[in-house]
């Protein structure tokens, strides 16, 4: 059998399975380094990443600031809409972007406060008939601590702020899931990230 | 020690977000990618990523038309025109480990939950490219061994029979899908 080429596939078929191997395609792109050949120059791609990233962070409050104005949009539909597909989804999105990218952008309580708001929107059964005011101040939150920035006393504020929002919500979701087990147990289950 | 070129791979990234495809790259261009593609929702990504051949795709989940994990699936099709073997890399706000399985049984090769990290996205990427898994197909299934450790202290239930293989070679497909575009 001639020596496998980068890509070429191996099939080891089974009663119940397949198992089917390739000769590693992005091979070509792995370089071996040599133990006794002279030191190459200093090189770590994870410090150059977090440099270009910090020379990004100057860019972030304006970028939040656009997030913070898509959630309110999408809250202002919401109400004006009434809760149909695609008012729910947006703002879904809007929250859920917040919460994937607020604690890049330097804002880590937007980001809790955004999980705590997705968490009702997945979790609720109906959600028109969430308390207008649950979502309203979750909006609310977020856009004050955009708002008022983070860092020394504002954090910890802005943290009481989400720890509140967050057993509201939870007491809320846990009350109106009580006969639906799967969703209280994602509700209940603990994040793969660190709550704020 | 294997050191990655990272200017012989090919992205793609996937995001409706762009401040977070700006992000994403920066942080590839940093490591010392050239080629990187974007596309803001999965039926766009799915066109881009018949006509790229990517190398590694690097996807959202949440997105308008269809979603991340529909991407996932639609590549993960033995059939496809397209290369089904490419790693995928689900970066997503989600961390539930509900959906780490359900990104897992849609042929997701890595999981990184967001907020982002240079060493996070360093990592995932050397796996893929440095460990490659072999891919199952089953019945049901067509992706990645979900099986990361094959440790004799297995304790799940065994849905896998043995016995004896019969093994064929095939071409690469990935030549095939490249000859395609």
């Amino acid at each position: 059998m001639s020596k496998p080429r980068p890509g070429d596939i191996q099939v080891a078929t089974f009663p119940t399975h397949q198992v089917i191997t390739q000769a590693n395609p992005l091979r070509r792109a792995m370089r071996r380094l040599v133990e006794d050949a002279p030191a190459e120059p200093a090189d770590d791609p994870v410090a150059r990443a977090e440099a270009a990233l910090a020379s990004l962070s100057g860019e972030f409050g304006d970028w939040m600031a656009e997030e913070c104005q898509r959630l309110a949009a999408a809250h202002a539909d919401l109400l004006r809409d009434g809760v149909t597909k695609d008012s729910r989804a947006a703002l879904f999105r809007a929250a859920h972007d917040i919460k994937g990218d607020a604690t890049t952008f330097g804002f880590p309580a937007a980001a809790a406060t955004a999980a705590s708001l997705c968490r009702i929107i997945e979790h609720a059964p109906d959600l028109a008939k969430v308390p207008d005011e649950l979502i309203a101040n979750h909006v609310a939150a977020i856009q004050a601590i955009v708002r008022e920035g983070a860092g020394g006393q504002k954090s910890e504020v802005q943290r009481a702020l989400n720890r509140k929002l967050r057993g509201v919500a939870d007491d809320y979701l846990a009350a109106v899931n009580r006969d639906r087990p799967e969703h209280l147990e994602a509700i209940l289950a603990p994040s793969l990230v660190p709550e704020e | 020690m294997y050191r990655i070129d990272f200017n012989k791979l090919r992205f793609l990234i996937v995001d409706d977000n762009p401040h977070m495809r700006r992000i994403l790259r920066t942080l590839l261009h940093s490591f010392g990618t050239r080629e990187v593609y974007e596309a803001e929702d999965g039926a766009t990504a799915l066109e881009m990523y018949s006509h790229y051949s990517p190398d590694i795709l690097i996807t959202d989940w949440e997105m308008p038309i269809f979603d991340g994990l529909e991407l996932a699936q639609m590549i993960r099709q033995p059939e496809a025109k397209g290369n089904p073997y490419a790693p995928i890399i689900m970066l997503t706000a989600h961390s539930e480990k509900r959906r780490v399985t359900l990104a897992r049984d849609a042929g997701v090769t890595e999981f990184l939950a967001k907020p982002i990290s240079s060493k996070g996205l360093y990592q995932r990427i050397l796996n893929v490219v440095a460990s490659p898994r072999p891919f199952i197909r089953t019945r049901n299934y067509f992706g990645p061994d979900r099986r990361r450790n094959t440790t004799a202290g297995y304790i799940g239930p065994e849905r896998r029979h043995g016995g004896e293989a019969d093994i064929i070679q095939q071409p690469s497909l990935l030549d095939k899908a490249r000859v395609n575009t």
